[in-house]
């Protein structure tokens, strides 16, 4: 086969699973190295630079980098990537000083965000130090957008919101418009901004249609809108039994919430199974810990209700089933209707985009959801200087994705506002270093650490259920989080192949851990993959092939289990095998920054 | 030389045998050898050749003597019985293990010095008696603790690491065992798992002498241009005889061979060694004409490797003398001190 190029830095950065499968494409790695080196404000700003809200995320994210890690591929669990990061945020020292300047003297250009929640805030914090003036719009008083308003307390203080959501609103450069709604897109283009970003969410939650729903209104609220104003402390308390109707994190926000408010007998109701749910496993394993049944497989059918109150609703009980064409569908399993009585019902079935405030004469085209027609990559509508990301670009996601967007945007309007193509994307910072410091010493650690996962302390439910703002989670501590740490396979420090060095002793393959190293006969893919050491069987894995050498045979290395050990570089008689350090940045706006070779 | 021992995760797929164990389980502590050692690849390969054979780890015993390739043992079978003797002095040591317990499995490992030089008459008297055994010679050529000297096994005419050449004629420790009675003989080379493995397995199910010289370049001393024991001379030269598959438990044959192209011998436990010819006038059952063939191939510069010898019937030590079948460690003090009546009527019969 096509030997490897690994000149290309897709790559090796594919072999970093978690920092490839962030949409932020955080380095990974190489925060974590730093958590266990007890260089927390490092480890913070390593993360603050990728993904902009480090503490927010370190208690709130989805984490698409844990199921992405290899180490949930050699043992039972992943590392707990996303509460380590946590740690960093939680024991920084003052890290303001670190942040990029915003300089005094802007570049004469001025962006308008419209919406203050985690995309707009990452448009911002890029662009910023640029001299760009962003202006940024929100409805409610603060910043932070549904990170403030949908995100309840017990989940993530709102200290941690007002410091990283200051970090970028409070060191110049950005203006903030907080309560004020944009109600006309026009009205704002007409202001003369050089370019606008979209970054409103999708702020409408889906509602419930089914008999009833209308005259038992004044106890069925929206999911959404219900945590927002439980946020806001407009609502304190909620009914003794509440139904919460749906499977995402908000529905499990939602009914966690309710447990905090006086409800005791809190009920989960899916449509689908417990399986099928799209809350992610530790928020579905969280609430059931605090004692909230989820009941799956039935079908709002009726709300009951007397004299305008609600009394319970009943559900339809149904089943999977594969239709003709294969799809699944539920259907009726002909067991009886369940009624479930209750107090109060919150609706957390999905959320829609809205763009009321945008009008249809502007040039910004919609498709048939009702979302805007976007370059994927560059985020740019069809009318030029207006961009979208977050949830009002491809609808709901989750703030990692709506960072991700920012800085997407962010490179694009830069790329705008010069005149520049904003479809020819700047390329990432990579550096590749050797990690050798001597015959058998590396600079990182690389004795591979047999500990299991270690859980998360929580508070007790008696502490937790009591006050909504007593945060459940209580963290690493500093030692939990070095062990943690010591779990992390180092996938950044790659095996970097030389052939013209390699005498072919063997001395690689024997010692490998995970038989991931063989040499033989060149073949094509598929067929080479079947006869290595190891079968290479998992096809979302490169397989690593460099020719030439001098029995004519290839060195064919499976990157899928890899524990970046580095033991076959270390019994490399000839330096054939190094153990490189791959680091990768995210392309950032650039703006007008003047080369420094440029300036002497 | 590593200091961190190998990590215990292994591949979320790696097979395990007919016991239950992988292949990791039959690995012993991690090797402080210099990278790149063929004796590290000679250690791998019996670790795979004894996973393969289902062997029991507390059923085998390695023995060794002093030296780079005696110190592998501690590298494979760390569950196993093990004797690192006097220099020189494993045959010896080995032959008396077996003669108190001829049930274990004896895999004698030792260099080129160790076998060559210092402990030759122990070499050469322990395959003249037959002892049930596999010998593996990890042989480099160099004596590579002392910085690498010429051992007896390098080639004359060939190069030290700083250009002295070789003027002393070599021992071909293969053309000793098989003049000696040795009833399994082969050669391979650590860089040729694929050949070495079987050869090992072979050895192992042999109920006789078996000896098996294993090229093994020492990359620190001896892995030069004008060495005749380096990773590219032996690739070179390698000429090899036969290709082994060892085969327990009677599997039909599935490859396709040409008639005349396999030849199988069923060894004295069963198991079918079967021999796919390289060289189609290779008998490697008859010694005098193999001997010869060695000779020969050697004056061409070649380097002869595969199974060199089988003899298919072996004699071993216990029968020659006679000895009692169980192990002297489950005999009862009645049968292992008969008492002075017993030896009086031994010197009667003397008289």
């Amino acid at each position: 086969m096509t030997p490897t190029d690994i000149s290309n830095p897709d790559y090796f950065h594919k072999v970093v699973d978690c920092q490839w499968a962030c949409p932020a494409h955080t380095p990974v790695p190489e925060y974590i190295r730093l958590i266990a080196a007890g260089r927390y404000s490092d480890a913070y700003m390593v993360n603050w630079h990728s993904n902009v809200f480090p503490g927010v995320l370190g208690r709130t994210c989805d984490r698409p980098c844990e199921p992405a890690c290899r180490r949930g591929r050699v043992e039972e669990e992943p590392v707990a990537i996303c509460r380590l990061k946590r740690v960093a945020a939680d024991n920084k020292e003052d890290v303001l000083p670190r942040m990029p300047p915003i300089p005094a003297v802007g570049n004469g250009r001025r962006i308008a965000c419209i919406g203050a929640g985690p995309s707009s805030l990452t448009v911002a914090r890029d662009l910023a130090p640029l001299g760009y003036e962003v202006h940024v719009y929100d409805e409610q008083s603060k910043g932070g957008g549904f990170i403030r308003s949908q995100i309840p307390r017990f989940r993530l203080p709102e200290s941690v919101i007002d410091e990283e959501v200051g970090y970028i609103t409070g060191r110049g450069g950005v203006v903030t418009h907080y309560d004020q709604r944009v109600g006309s897109l026009r009205a704002l283009l007409a202001e003369g901004y050089d370019a606008v970003f979209v970054g409103a969410g999708a702020p409408r939650g889906r509602d419930l249609d089914v008999p009833g729903r209308q005259e038992a209104a004044a106890n069925i609220h929206i999911g959404i809108d219900w945590l927002s104003s439980v946020s806001f402390g407009h609502v304190e308390k909620i009914g003794r039994r509440v139904i919460v109707l749906g499977g995402g994190n908000t529905a499990m926000d939602c009914c966690r919430s309710a447990r905090r408010l006086g409800g005791e007998q809190v009920t989960v109701v899916v449509r689908s199974g417990f399986e099928e749910m799209k809350a992610s496993p530790w928020e579905k394993e969280d609430a059931v810990k605090e004692g909230i049944p989820i009941r799956n497989y039935l079908v709002p059918k009726q709300v009951l209700h007397e004299d305008g109150r609600l009394t319970g609703m009943v559900f339809e009980a149904v089943k999977a089933e594969r239709d003709a064409r294969g799809r699944r569908q539920l259907v009726p399993s002909g067991e009886p209707d369940v009624v479930i009585e209750a107090d109060e019902v919150l609706v957390a079935i999905g959320q829609e985009n809205a763009f009321p405030w945008i009008e249809g004469d502007l040039g910004i085209a919609f498709d048939r959801w009702g979302l805007p027609k976007l370059d994927e990559a560059t985020l740019q509508s069809t009318l030029p200087q207006v961009f979208f990301g977050g949830d009002a670009a491809f609808g709901p996601k989750n703030i990692i994705w709506a960072v991700a967007h920012g800085h997407q945007a962010a490179v694009s309007i830069d790329l705008f506002c010069r005149g520049e193509d904003v479809a020819q994307r700047p390329p990432p910072d990579v550096a590749m270093s050797s990690q050798k410091m001597g015959i058998h010493e590396w600079s990182y650690d690389s004795a591979v650490s047999l500990d299991l996962r270690f859980k998360v302390p929580h508070a007790e439910n008696e502490v937790a259920l009591r006050d909504i703002k007593t945060e459940v989670e209580l963290g690493y501590d500093r030692e939990l989080a070095f062990k943690e740490a010591q779990r992390c396979l180092n996938c950044d420090v790659q095996t970097v192949f030389t052939s013209k060095l390699c005498i072919e002793c063997d001395a690689c393959v024997d010692i490998c851990p995970v038989d991931c190293i063989t040499f033989t006969e060149d073949g094509e893919e598929q067929e080479l993959r079947d006869r290595l050491k190891m079968p290479a069987l998992n096809l979302e894995q490169a397989i690593y092939v460099a020719d030439g050498l001098k029995t004519g045979r290839v060195m064919a290395k499976d990157e899928d289990v890899c524990l970046h050990c580095g033991l076959c570089a270390e019994r490399c008689p000839t330096g054939a095998w190094d153990m490189q350090k791959f680091l990768l940045e995210s392309a950032r706006p650039k703006a007008e920054r003047v080369p420094a070779c440029a300036t002497r | 030389m590593s200091f961190l021992p190998k990590p215990k995760l292994h591949h979320p797929k790696l097979p395990t045998n007919a016991l239950g164990y992988t292949r990791r389980d039959y690995e012993g502590a991690i090797s402080t050898l210099c990278a790149g050692c063929g004796h590290d690849s000679i250690s791998a390969a019996i670790i795979q050749a004894c996973f393969e054979l289902d062997i029991e780890p507390h059923r085998v015993a390695k023995m060794s003597g002093i030296g780079c390739s005696s110190k592998t043992p501690d590298y494979f079978l760390g569950a196993s019985h093990g004797f690192n003797s006097v220099h020189g002095r494993m045959p010896s040591v080995l032959t008396g293990a077996n003669l108190a317990n001829r049930e274990l499995l004896y895999l004698g490992v030792s260099g080129d010095g160790d076998s060559a030089s210092i402990g030759f008459g122990q070499f050469a008297h322990s395959i003249r008696r037959g002892v049930n055994m596999a010998y593996i010679v990890e042989n480099n050529g160099v004596y590579g603790l002392t910085k690498g000297q010429f051992s007896a096994t390098s080639d004359k005419g060939s190069k030290a690491k700083k250009g002295t050449v070789n003027t002393d004629e070599a021992i071909d420790l293969v053309g000793i065992a098989m003049q000696l009675g040795a009833t399994y003989v082969a050669r391979s080379f650590s860089g040729d798992k694929d050949q070495l493995v079987p050869l090992i397995k072979g050895a192992m199910r042999h109920d006789g002498p078996a000896f098996i010289d294993c090229i093994s370049p020492c990359v620190a001393f001896n892995n030069h241009e004008g060495s005749t024991k380096s990773y590219d001379f032996v690739r070179e030269h390698n000429e090899a005889m036969n290709r082994l598959d060892v085969i327990t438990g009677r599997a039909p044959i599935t490859a396709d061979y040409a008639p005349g192209e396999v030849r199988e011998v069923e060894q004295h436990d069963g198991s079918v060694l079967r021999l796919r010819k390289l060289h189609a006038d290779y008998d490697p059952t008859d010694r005098v004409a193999a001997m010869h063939h060695l000779h020969e191939r050697k004056a061409a510069g070649e380097i002869v490797t595969g199974l060199l010898y089988i003899d298919p019937e072996p004699r071993d030590l216990h029968a020659n003398l006679g000895t009692v079948a169980r192990p002297l460690n489950r005999l009862q003090d009645a049968a292992l001190v008969p008492g002075a009546a017993a030896l009086e009527a031994i010197n009667a019969g003397l008289r």
